[in-house]
């Protein structure tokens, strides 16, 4: 039992800092509520789809499928994370200050909550899946240890919830002037983690063989297969031995994204430039 | 859009890419969630090819945060692992959904 939870906790931690990290983001959003559930369903299904067709999945691209989809869609992700830094840059960064700004605020946060959305069925598909294929391998094996195998898969899943709580709860007490600084900050690290992730995949898929030597290697400090590690690779895309295609990879999403937050035109130039 | 475009550059990329593999592939199996071969020798500095037969009935993952791999492989079927050019060292995997049995390393020398 014990086993199963770690390894479905293991899977769902980085699904439950990103629903956490979302629900902070939309903080005052209207029916943002329901955008993350609709996101997390959506996830659960497409994750009992991919673990169906695993097989058929896999074989596609000369039995590269896996990667490829992997890849595809934790682009579609960061290109949505980015997305919405860009729109909330734009649109969001005075009205997060301004109390006047209350009703543009609800205007503007409903526009990026189907990019956020998005985000949050990726990465619940992604984890989902694995979770789907594990606990129905220990329930088809049937006998005694079943039943405490599924006990142990459900409580690793409350696990999972309770990490996207305490994510939740832990970044509303930041000051509501400050929260837009520090969410579109996680959510730009988000992003150039989901990155380096899908490099990854491009790189296992056999599509890029450049850069592929391993930079340095920390895993003497930190190891990736830990739980400190696992929280590091989700937040901030902690690799214990980068290669360098995953480091370019990373600084040019980061700089991707600032560089278009300061490009796109602000809503309030003036509001923006007496807070900077 | 991006999903699009990024589909049709990894299918020019998938057409050029290719060969680089296949030749001498090394066959593993995973049977009763253990691996056989446990022990796999590569050369150092040479991408390799492990091709893994799961003979079991139950999914499992190719799960390697040294050789940075994940993969998963579903019962009766296989999966084509790639690994990259490695320098020497140990590099050790397990089978993640079944990890007290599914244990095994990779040695470039």
């Amino acid at each position: 039992m014990i086993s199963a939870l770690i390894i479905v906790f293991r899977e769902v931690i980085e699904a439950g800092l990103i629903v956490g990290i979302v629900l902070a983001a939309t903080a005052g959003v209207p029916h943002r509520g329901r955008a993350v559930a609709l996101g997390v369903v959506a996830g659960v299904l497409g994750a009992c789809l991919v673990a169906a067709f695993a097989g058929e999945l896999s074989n596609l691209f000369q039995g590269s499928g896996q990667e490829f989809f992997n890849a595809a869609i934790l682009l579609l992700a960061v290109g949505m994370l980015t997305w919405h830094n860009v729109w909330m840059a734009s649109h969001g960064r005075e009205m997060a200050r301004e109390l006047k700004a209350a009703g543009h605020q609800v205007k503007t946060g409903e526009r990026t909550l189907a990019a956020l959305s998005i985000v949050v069925g990726v990465a619940v598909l992604r984890e989902g899946s694995e979770v789907v294929l594990f606990l129905y391998g220990i329930a088809a094996q049937g006998g005694t240890t079943a039943g405490g195998m599924v006990t142990g898969g459900l409580l690793g899943l409350a696990a999972g919830g309770a990490v996207s709580a305490l994510m939740y709860f832990g970044l509303l007490t930041i000051p509501a002037g400050r929260l837009f600084q520090v969410t579109s900050g996680l959510i730009t690290l988000l992003a150039a983690g989901m990155a380096v992730q899908a490099v990854l995949f491009v790189q296992n898929g056999g599509w890029l063989e450049y850069f592929t030597t391993t930079v340095w290697n920390t895993s003497w400090l930190v190891k990736e297969d830990s739980l400190t590690g696992r929280l590091l690779h989700t937040l901030v895309g902690y690799s214990e031995a980068p290669n360098g295609a995953q480091l370019i990879a990373y600084g040019a999403t980061i700089l991707m994204i600032l560089v278009l937050m300061r490009l796109v035109p602000q809503g309030n130039r003036n509001a923006h430039v007496k807070h900077a | 859009m991006t999903h699009f475009n990024t589909k049709s550059l990894m299918l020019a990329l998938l057409l050029t890419a290719v060969p680089a593999m296949a030749d001498d592939a090394i066959v593993i199996h995973l049977k009763n969630h253990k691996f056989s071969p446990s022990v796999i020798k590569v050369k150092a500095n040479k991408p390799a090819m492990i091709i893994l037969y799961n003979d079991d009935d139950s999914a499992d993952e190719f799960d390697s945060s040294a050789l940075k791999i994940e993969r998963v492989v579903p019962g009766h079927n296989k999966g084509n692992i790639r690994l990259r050019a490695l320098a020497p060292g140990k590099y050790p995997f397990m089978g993640e959904f079944h990890a007290a049995t599914a244990q095994g390393v990779v040695i470039a020398e």
